[in-house]
C-alpha cells in the first residue's frame, strides 16, 4: 500500500492548522455565552486542554505505567516485585551495560567540557572565531544516524600492508611507520573510546556554544585589572575564569549528563551494542522488541529516570528561585 | 631607543606567544571537519575506486566523480520516499507543538487560575523525563487504536514529547511582553483570541523561529521514535530509519551509505548555515532540553 503523500500533505499543511483555529474560536464563543465570572474561571482550562491532554496521555500516564509495570513479569499479567530489578544488578550482561554507560558518563562529559571550553577560550582571542566555531559546532545540525555512517567509515579497517580506505588507520600508519591498523569498532579494548569519541564529536559543539557566551559575559575590565597587576594568561584562565563560569559548566554539565545517560542511535547504528559496547538504551529496545520481556525493559527505563530525578530537582528549584526574586 | 627596540621586542614576542594558539585551533578545527568531508567526497566517487583506496586518492588526477551513487539510492535504495516521509514526519511535527504549547504558553503567562503553578511545575519537570520510561504503555496503546505505523500516530508523539520544552521556551518569553500591550487591547474590547492571533504570536516570532528550528531539526535527526512508533514499515520510514536499515544490510557499501548519508544531511546543514544565529539561540535556549 503506498501512501497518499497529497493527502496527508493536505491534512498536515491545512486541516491542522485550521482545526486548531477554529478550537481556539469556537471555545471563546462557548465561553462568552456564560457569565463573566464563569468566563474567567472556564478560559484558561480551554487554552491548555490540548497541551495538558497530550501531556497527561503520552508522558504522565505512561511514566506512572511503566513504573508499574517494572514490578510485573515479562507479560505483564503477574506482579513478581523487585525481581527485575535484581536482574538489573545481577546479570553479567546488564553489568557490562551498567560499566559501559558509566565510561560514557565520565569521558563523554569531561571530554565534551574539556574542549568545549578549550575552543571556548581559544577562539576568543582570534580573528576567524565565527569560522572556528562554525567547524566545530556543524556536528550538531546532521543525525546521529549519519555520524555512524561517517564515522564507520573513518574506522574502516584494511589489513596490515594493503591501501587503508579508513582516515583514522590510515594516518596513523602514515605517521608510525610500524603500526598495525586496528579494527576499532571490533577489538573489544577499543570500540567504547570508538563510539564515545563519535558522541564527543557531535556534542562538543553544544558545550562549546554555551561556554563561550558565559565566557563573553566575563567583563573585559576584571580581566585587564588582573593583567596590568602581573597576572600571566594562565593564572588568569584558573584564578578568574573559571570560578566565574561555574555555573554556566554546571548547566552544561547537567545537560551532557542527561543526554549521555539516554545514548542509543550511535550505537544502535555502529555496532548495535554487539561486542560488549550495548548502553542503557539499546539494553531497553532489545528486551522491548527482540526479547518481548515489558518487566524488565519497564525496570530499564525507570533506572534511567531515577538516574535523571536530582536534575529533576534542580531545574523545579532553579525555576522556584527565578520566580521568586522576579 | 630602548624603550622602542623594548616595544618591538614584546610586539614579536606577542605574534611567537600567539602561533601555538593558532596551531592548536586550526588542528581541531581540521580534525572536526575532516569526517564529514570524507563523506562528502567520498560519495561523489565510484563504488571500484571507494573500496580499494581512500578519499584522498580522489584528488589525484585523473580525477575520476560520479553522481551514480545518488541516482542509485534515490531510486532503487528507497530514499527519495524516505526524504519525503521525514519532511511529512518533521513539518507537522514541529507547527503542532508550537501552536499548541504557545496556547498553554499564553494562558499560563496571562491568566490566573487554581493549579497553575503546580501544573507548570509539573511541565518542568517533564522536560528531563527519559522517553523510554513512556514507550511501553504509548505503543500499547497505539497498537489498540491502529496508530502504529501511520504518520497521525508519530505526529502526535513528537507533539506530547516536544511540549514541556516548547511550553517552558514561550512562556518565558510570552511572560516578559509588556503587561501595558495586553491591558491596553483588552480595553479596546480585543478578546482574547484576536490578542493571542494578532499580538502575542506575532510579537514571538523570535522565540518561535528558534523553537522552530531546534524541533524541527530534533524531529528530522530522530531515530528512536521512529523504530519504536512506525516498526520499519518503508512506506512510512524516514531517512534515518532507511539509513540505519542500509548500514545493516549492506555493511559495506560504502557508495551507497555516503550517498544516503549526505542526502539525509543537505536539509540540516541548509538550515544551518542559513539561520546559524537562530540555531545557536535555539540551543543557548534549550540547554536544560531533556
Amino acid at each position: 500500500m503506498h501512501t497518499n503523500y497529497i493527502l496527508v500533505a493536505v491534512v498536515a499543511l491545512a486541516v491542522i492548522p485550521i482545526f486548531l483555529w477554529a478550537y481556539l474560536m469556537i471555545t471563546e464563543r462557548i465561553v462568552a455565552r456564560t457569565s463573566r465570572k464563569t468566563a474567567g474561571v472556564l478560559r484558561p482550562w480551554f487554552w491548555i486542554l490540548p497541551a495538558v491532554s497530550l501531556l497527561i496521555i503520552f508522558l504522565v500516564y505512561p511514566v506512572v505505567n511503566t513504573i508499574v509495570l517494572s514490578f510485573m513479569d515479562a507479560r505483564s499479567e503477574h506482579f513478581v516485585g523487585l525481581k527485575n530489578y535484581l536482574y538489573i544488578f545481577s546479570d553479567s550482561g546488564m553489568l557490562v551495560v551498567l560499566k559501559n554507560n558509566l565510561l560514557w558518563l565520565v569521558f563523554f562529559t569531561a571530554i565534551c567540557l574539556v574542549l568545549g571550553l578549550l575552543i571556548a577560550v581559544l577562539s576568543d582571542r582570534v580573528k576567524y572565531e565565527a569560522v572556528a566555531k562554525a567547524c566545530i559546532f556543524l556536528p550538531m545540525a546532521i543525525s546521529f544516524v549519519a555520524a555512524g555512517v561517517i564515522w564507520r567509515f573513518m574506522y574502516e579497517f584494511r589489513p596490515s600492508g594493503t591501501p587503508q580506505i579508513g582516515t583514522l588507520n590510515a594516518i596513523l600508519t602514515a605517521i608510525f611507520p610500524k603500526f598495525e591498523p586496528k579494527a576499532w569498532l571490533f577489538n573489544r579494548s577499543t570500540n567504547n573510546m570508538a563510539l564515545i569519541v563519535v558522541g564527543i564529536w557531535m556534542w562538543t559543539g553544544f558545550a562549546m556554544v554555551i561556554l563561550s557566551a558565559g565566557l563573553k559575559g566575563i567583563s573585559e575590565d576584571v580581566l585587564e585589572a588582573a593583567r596590568i597587576d602581573g597576572a600571566n594568561e594562565v593564572t588568569i584562565f584558573f584564578k578568574i575564569i573559571l570560578p566565574l563560569m561555574l555555573p554556566t559548566i554546571t548547566v552544561v554539565a547537567t545537560t551532557l549528563i542527561i543526554n549521555v545517560l539516554k545514548v542509543f542511535d550511535i550505537v544502535y547504528v555502529m555496532t548495535n551494542g554487539n561486542l560488549g559496547t550495548e548502553v542503557i538504551a539499546n539494553r531497553m529496545y532489545k528486551e522491548m522488541f527482540n526479547y518481548r520481556n515489558y518487566g524488565r525493559a519497564s525496570a530499564i527505563a525507570t533506572l534511567l529516570l531515577l538516574a535523571i530525578i536530582p536534575v529533576m530537582v534542580m531545574n523545579l528549584k532553579r525555576f522556584n528561585a527565578e520566580e521568586n526574586n522576579g | 631607543m630602548a624603550n622602542k627596540s623594548g616595544s618591538v621586542k614584546t610586539g614579536w614576542k606577542r605574534v611567537l606567544s600567539a602561533i601555538p594558539l593558532h596551531v592548536i585551533l586550526i588542528l581541531i578545527c581540521v580534525a572536526w571537519i575532516i569526517p564529514s568531508l570524507g563523506l562528502l567526497v567520498s560519495s561523489f566517487r565510484p563504488k571500484s575506486m571507494i573500496a580499494t583506496n581512500g578519499w584522498w586518492e580522489a584528488f589525484k588526477t585523473p580525477f575520476a566523480f560520479t553522481l551514480e551513487n545518488y541516482a542509485y539510492v534515490l531510486t532503487r535504495g528507497n530514499m527519495g520516499r524516505s526524504f519525503l516521509n521525514s519532511l511529512l514526519i518533521a513539518v507537522p511535527s514541529t507547527l503542532m507543538p508550537i501552536f499548541i504549547a504557545a496556547c498553554a504558553a499564553y494562558a499560563f503567562a496571562w491568566m490566573r487560575f487554581p493549579l497553575r503553578k503546580a501544573l507548570y511545575l509539573l511541565v518542568i519537570a517533564l522536560i528531563v523525563v527519559p522517553l523510554q520510561m513512556t514507550m511501553i504503555p504509548v505503543l500499547r496503546l497505539f497498537n489498540k487504536i491502529g496508530l502504529t505505523g501511520n504518520f497521525i500516530g508519530i505526529w502526535l508523539a513528537h507533539t506530547a514529547y516536544g511540549l514541556p520544552f516548547a511550553i517552558y521556551l514561550l512562556r518565558n518569553f510570552i511572560s516578559q511582553l509588556p503587561r501595558s500591550l495586553i491591558e491596553s487591547a483588552q480595553i479596546d474590547g480585543a478578546s482574547h483570541p484576536t490578542i493571542f492571533l494578532k499580538l502575542v504570536l506575532p510579537t514571538s516570532i523570535p522565540a518561535i523561529s528558534s523553537l522552530a528550528i531546534f524541533q524541527f531539526m530534533w524531529v528530522w535527526n530522530d531515530l528512536l521514535i521512529a523504530l519504536i512508533y512506525l516498526g520499519g514499515t518503508p512506506d512510512v520510514a524516514p531517512m534515518t530509519v532507511t539509513i540505519s536499515g542500509m548500514v545493516n544490510s549492506y555493511g559495506g557499501g560504502w557508495e551507497y551509505l555516503t550517498a544516503a548519508a549526505f542526502i539525509s544531511m543537505v536539509l540540516p546543514l541548509v538550515v544551518f548555515f542559513a539561520l546559524q544565529k537562530y540555531f545557536v539561540k535555539g540551543v543557548l535556549a534549550g540547554s536544560v532540553k531533556e
